[in-house]
């Protein structure tokens, strides 16, 4: 793991510009922020090369800080835009950083989509189990029974595991951790960013302000408590028996495999469609 | 000594290029003999209005499309998808119309030149993607072949009901460029002309097709290619950290980076300062607006296109645009071989409105005929320019039923008013 500098992370922010940002004390999404910049630091990729895609919510508000290119999109739709630029400039690299509520509610149709073509997008998922920007309303992965504005006697519906719906619908890389785990984000952004396919990271984080607040999980500091002593490796759990399991936040490489890339196809049609109209 | 060697070097090129600009500025003025050359070098050929738009594309240069199937719309997809490849091009279908009006617009803010075709349904869908296109001023075009509506309405019946949606669709109060064919030739020049207004304005262009005119075969005669204005996007030539993705001392004309060429500008729907990065300031945002209507309002003149067939004498005007417009030049020609003295007045452009040619128009006429294939939307705007005239002036004929309004249907309520 590079130990990349404060410094350095400083670099790529936009100071002169955009700050103080909007985010809540005690909110996750700087700290995922930090660990992109990190890995992407480490990888010593030019920013030139670097088109961050977001949509809308707290997480989405993050194209905005960082000194890439810089795209904030509609709700739900980041993965449509970033479609359209890799596409077009398949060298970029496109990172997608988007929420629960952005990713897989509204904007499911485009997740699952540009996962069955696994096409060369880094989507960071950023899950804080509801919609902060308006206020805490029940987003999919709600946990069942928990509480939200739009669910005052408690959730009745069944959450989503974001993971298994991306590896279900075709994603190659498919990976989950936590915002406490800042080491493993920066690690999971690295191997999202050099996997020449479709992957999507989880990183399970923690909304104090509006979560916390409405289920009584105490401050930002219990919060961080929870997500370590809630979570296990995925090495670990496979040797646990499945009640023990139960409930817990798993964290690793869910799945890492190379097929056929969807930019990579397309070049690939491009040269056999040249080489048809030379036959002719 | 080497130093007037290197004098003699650097002279002589400059004399040669100097001869060559000469001989480039005499080629390209032509004499009418070459003129006539040129257009025995245009093509004639059979085709669809579909057809003409997805080689109008192509011919300005589109080389992204990204769509989802949808009648009366889908052979221009089906062609691009063909087309496109062989020139190096983008072609992707899109899981909706959603994703597709996304997609256009992530590719345009990468530097394609990027095309969605779609119909009403998909239309309805887009214009939240549209209303980003507009509010982000990146250049794109949305092709809508309309059909019978609400809803699912009638697929393969032609409409002219998304006339104001073409105008207001989208929330929060855009400005609207919509450029509306009333043949396959000019189905394939308008395409070519939204596309170039799309990169020279730098905003989201609409083309209306009836689906008469989508799926109707006429003889094209295209222009020679050589004679094809094409209109990029402005590049910017100052370094990166000069660059304004919102620049208001370029006349509402700004240059427009693409990404991933160094200028690492911010794009968002949400209401922007100059430099692309969002503001809450009211004067910032007033600016904003001003500027989205400005680039429109202060350009009139080169976006609006209108057509007056025999109106130097008309007593009585038809208003109509697309495919009711075919038949109301056949009304106007069966009226004057009655001596019926009957014009027409249709729009290219049908947004922003004509409004000179609709004021001068009412000035001139007794009275004017609006037929229409909706329950009345045209008619709203001619209207709207006829504070001073009484009710009856202004006549609406619509048709809302899946067929066309005939040349003796227009001649009758010409009659009716007389």
């Amino acid at each position: 793991m590079a130990n990349i500098p404060q410094k350095v992370v400083h670099d790529y922010l936009r100071h002169d510009k955009k700050f103080p940002h909007v985010w809540c004390a005690g909110c996750s999404n700087g700290i995922v922020l930090g660990s992109i910049i990190r890995g992407v630091a480490s990888l010593e990729i030019d920013r030139d090369d670097i088109v961050m895609v977001s949509g809308i919510g707290c997480s989405s508000r993050m194209p905005v800080y960082v000194d890439f290119n810089t795209l904030h999109t509609l709700h739900g739709r980041a993965i449509a835009f970033a479609t359209g630029v890799k596409m077009f400039k398949p060298h970029l690299k496109v990172i997608v950083v988007t929420g629960d509520g952005d990713c897989t509610a509204i904007g499911g149709n485009h997740l699952i989509h540009a996962a069955r073509r696994n096409l060369d997008l880094t989507v960071i998922l950023i899950n804080n189990n509801i919609y902060g920007m308006t206020g805490g309303q029940a987003s999919p992965t709600t946990p069942h029974e928990a509480i939200a504005t739009t669910a005052p006697y408690g959730n009745i519906e069944p959450d989503f595991d974001i993971c298994k719906l991306a590896m279900g619908a075709g994603a190659t890389h498919v990976a989950r951790t936590t915002a406490f785990h800042t080491q493993e984000v920066q690690k999971m952004v690295v191997d999202a960013l050099t996997h020449p396919g479709f992957s999507l990271i989880e990183v399970v984080s923690a909304c104090p302000v509006i979560y916390g607040r409405l289920n009584k999980k105490g401050g930002p500091s219990q919060m961080m408590k929870e997500m370590r002593d809630n979570s296990i490796p995925l090495s670990a759990a496979d040797k646990l028996p499945p009640e023990k399991v139960e409930g817990k936040i798993i964290r690793g490489t869910l799945i890492k495999e190379v097929k056929p890339e969807y930019s990579e196809m397309y070049a690939d049609l491009l040269k056999r469609v040249s080489a048809m109209g030379d036959e002719e | 000594m080497s130093k007037a060697k290197e004098n003699t070097k650097t002279a002589a090129p400059k004399a040669k290029t100097k001869a060559k600009a000469k001989a480039e500025a005499e080629v390209k003025v032509p004499g009418p003999l070459e003129e006539l050359e040129q257009k025995h070098e245009r093509k004639n050929v059979l085709m669809q209005g579909n057809e003409a738009v997805a080689y109008g594309a192509l011919d300005a240069g589109c080389n992204f499309f990204a769509g989802y199937p949808i009648t009366p719309s889908t052979e221009i997809a089906e062609i691009l998808a063909r087309e496109l490849p062989k020139r190096g091009g983008v072609f992707i279908q899109m899981e909706d119309e959603i994703a597709s009006i996304c997609a256009i617009t992530g590719a345009s803010l990468a530097g394609a030149k990027a095309l969605t075709a779609t119909s009403g349904p998909g239309f309805s869908l887009m214009q939240e993607g549209i209303g980003f296109a507009k509010i982000t001023e990146t250049p794109c075009v949305v092709v809508n072949v309309q059909r019978a509506g609400p809803s699912t309405g009638m697929p393969t019946s032609p409409s002219q009901a998304d006339i104001m949606q073409a105008r207001w669709g989208s929330h929060g109060d855009s400005p609207a460029i919509v450029l509306y064919p009333d043949s396959v030739k000019e189905s394939y020049e308008l395409t070519i002309r939204a596309i170039n207004l799309s990169e020279k304005y730098r905003t989201c262009v609409i083309l209306l097709l009836d689906e008469v005119i989508g799926h109707m075969r006429e003889s094209v005669l295209l222009p020679d290619l050589r004679n094809t204005r094409v209109i990029n996007r402005i590049k910017p030539n100052v370094p990166p950290h000069w660059y304004k993705h919102y620049d208001k001392d370029q006349k509402y004309l700004s240059p427009l980076a693409s990404y991933g060429e160094g200028y690492r500008f911010h794009v968002t729907g949400l209401t922007h300062d100059s430099l692309g990065f969002p503001t809450n300031k009211a004067a910032e945002g007033a600016e904003m607006m001003a500027r989205l209507r400005n680039k429109i309002t202060y350009n009139i003149r080169d976006l609006v296109q209108i057509e007056s067939h025999q109106m130097e004498d008309a007593k009585i005007a038809i208003f109509a645009a697309g495919i009711t417009a075919r038949s109301a030049k056949a009304a106007v020609a069966i009226a004057r071989s009655e001596g019926i003295k009957l014009g027409l007045l249709r729009p290219l452009t049908i947004w922003p409105f004509p409004d000179e040619a609709v004021r001068k128009m009412l000035q001139n006429v007794e009275a004017v005929i609006v037929p229409e294939l909706n329950q009345g939307q045209f008619i709203r705007e001619i209207k709207r320019l006829t504070k001073d005239k009484t009710e009856g002036t202004v006549v609406g004929l619509t048709k809302v039923n899946g067929q066309m309004l005939t040349p003796n249907e227009i001649l009758s309520k010409v009659k009716e008013v007389m």
